[in-house]
């Protein structure tokens, strides 16, 4: 600031202003946390995390939508990671600069914007109808591992991007041909980065609910799934079914079921940042 | 040197396969084309959207005209008589988008801009995870916030206001994209050159004035362009507006109405039991490409809008 001047109304009602906005969004979080947590006590115990669907709030458990999320986020991840990793070597490691090349890149990050609920649309189509997969656990990973794929690729580029060209070209002088030094030297040297965009991704894939709505329905279902081939109860449609439910103990239930997907977002994301403290440190180029 | 080091990529005059063996060309060229494959399966994947939302959307457009579909303000696909008029939608997702857009914009620029010029290190150290852990709650958690916590208050300020109401789900809407109008305006801030700022403030300008008539005029069209892909994000959320917005297709600006929004009608019809081959089942396509358009328009124009912003000051 310049000297002898001192603070104006104006800027000291704009520092105030800005000061606000931003301490605004710590307030709505904790908000959030504190709502759903007092919803939620006294609802959520064992009962809840053992029991399957019943039309009684009293009764009603997670069990099924849980079992059921498991197996579509470990097939999600399953499918999605090695395409988007591939896509992303393929499109730093592998293409020089072209047109085909900006297209692809344009493509992704559009697909990154697409609604997620269109991606259920084309689920539907696809993986339910097309190639008979019915309203499955397979046709809902598929689906899922669609609408990460463009945040898998990105996240991989900018990890990959990160990995100086020196690394390679010495890799290259060695006589490695590229796929050698993308195994043995791109690849290892981006792991931290790639992992934590790949984590971040499944904490997506956990959460989303539209596209499983299309391809699936929110109907209920009391068995827990033991094959790809049936049908399906996930957290976040178990959740949005409870929270539109006229009955008031019903939002005490979707509050508790909350709490246990919060939990896995927890956990996946200080899987995250674990990742990103321990590995970030020691690779210093 | 600084022209290796742009591109990662080898240059592609130099032989790949030197020195290796049958397999190892066989290898290399495999994992070549298996590479290819994953790259293409991302445009397909766009050209896999493209189609089935076209190809679903005409067996619909054989039964209901197209302007029937833009221009009718009854939106009654599952009552006789049948009412195919997606505009009252059309208008529960604009109410939602733009309500949501002018409570996210200030508020989103206010903090990119105490985060980029006036925040410590600390505030920095605590505000960005805060913000982060925001974007990471999925948007049906969102959705029951909005109708335990937002709703509430407002039936509170407003009294008769329903349970279920358009602003609840501009509020929520405006938490949910605080995030990424906060992340992507501070980056530009932040991108404008420090040259800029020290000219200004050796012409005597003060740190109010640096601000606000040089820093973020500077950064104005990145602003514009995160502003528009909030909105677009906001035209897509789905979730959340659905739990929070009711399921009242209607043309009003009012915002402590019911309201439904396209995603929500999409929502509605494909977890009802409507049957699969029926013209109220096809909507979801016809709205879906709807929606499809919308988004892909504003982003488009954001992302080019970002490009040039970025070439200005490299």
């Amino acid at each position: 600031m310049a000297a002898g001047v001192g603070k104006s109304l104006k800027e000291r009602v704009f520092h105030a202003m800005c000061l606000v906005a931003t301490y605004g969004c710590v307030v709505i979080l904790l908000a959030l946390v504190a709502s759903i947590f007092w919803e939620a006590s006294g609802w959520l115990d064992w009962q809840f995390l053992t029991s399957r669907p019943s039309h009684d709030p009293e009764k009603a458990g997670v069990l099924v939508p849980l079992i059921g999320s498991l197996w579509i986020i470990g097939i999600t991840t399953l499918v999605a990671v090695p395409m988007g990793i591939g896509a992303a070597v393929y499109l730093e490691e592998y293409l020089s600069d072209s047109l085909w090349k900006s297209i692809v890149q344009i493509n992704i990050s559009n697909l990154a914007g697409v609604p997620s609920i269109v991606y259920g649309l084309l689920g539907l189509v696809l993986f339910v109808r097309l190639m008979h997969f019915g309203r499955s656990i397979l046709a809902a990973s598929l689906t899922l591992a669609l609408v990460i794929l463009p945040i898998i690729i990105i996240a991989t580029q900018e990890a990959l991007r990160a990995v100086p060209p020196s690394i390679r070209h010495a890799s290259f002088a060695l006589g490695a041909t590229r796929w050698q030094t993308v195994r043995h030297q791109v690849l290892p040297a981006a792991m931290p980065g790639i992992m934590t965009g790949v984590i971040l991704s499944m904490a997506r894939a956990l959460g989303e609910a539209a596209p499983l709505i299309i391809v699936g329905g929110v109907g209920t279902m009391s068995y827990t799934p033991t094959s790809v081939y049936h049908k399906f109860m996930a957290l976040p449609t178990a959740i949005y079914n409870w929270s539109s439910r006229p009955q008031a103990e019903f939002a005490n239930v979707a509050a508790a079921g909350i709490v246990v997907l919060l939990v896995f977002l927890v956990i996946l994301n200080a899987a995250a940042v674990t990742i990103r403290y321990r590995f970030g440190k020691r690779t210093q180029w | 040197m600084s022209s290796v080091a742009k591109t990662t990529a080898l240059p592609p005059a130099l032989p790949d396969h030197a020195g290796l063996g049958r397999w190892g060309r066989i290898r290399e060229s495999l994992i070549h084309w298996i590479l290819f494959t994953c790259g293409v399966l991302s445009v397909l994947t766009t050209v896999g959207i493209v189609l089935v939302l076209i190809i679903e959307s005409i067996p619909f457009f054989a039964h209901v005209s197209l302007w029937e579909f833009l221009t009718s303000t009854n939106w009654a696909p599952t009552v006789r008589p049948q009412h195919f008029g997606a505009l009252p939608l059309i208008n529960g997702t604009a109410l939602v988008a733009i309500g949501s857009g002018i409570l996210a914009l200030p508020i989103g620029l206010g903090t990119a801009v105490y985060l980029s010029e006036y925040a410590t290190p600390w505030t920095r150290a605590i505000i960005k995870p805060m913000l982060e852990i925001l974007a990471g709650i999925p948007s049906v958690v969102y959705g029951y916030f909005a109708i335990i916590f937002f709703s509430p208050i407002i039936r509170w300020v407003f009294p008769g206001t329903k349970v279920f109401n358009a602003a609840s789900a501009c509020l929520v809407v405006s938490v949910m994209v605080l995030p990424m109008v906060i992340s992507l305006s501070e980056d530009v801030l932040r991108g404008v050159p420090r040259a800029l700022r020290d000219a200004a403030y050796a012409l005597g300008a003060n740190k109010f004035d640096v601000t606000t008539r040089v820093v973020v005029p500077a950064a104005m069209s990145g602003i514009m362009a995160s502003f528009l892909l909030a909105i677009s994000r906001a035209i897509g959320e789905t979730m959340a507006v659905t739990l929070a917005a009711g399921a009242n297709p209607r043309m009003t600006l009012n915002p402590l109405e019911s309201i439904q929004t396209m995603t929500a009608a999409i929502v509605q019809i494909a977890s009802g039991d409507t049957p699969a081959n029926s013209p109220e089942y096809r909507t979801i396509f016809a709205v879906g490409l709807a929606l499809f358009v919308m988004t892909l328009g504003i982003n488009i124009a954001a992302q080019w809008i970002l490009a040039r912003t970025r070439q200005k000051y490299e």
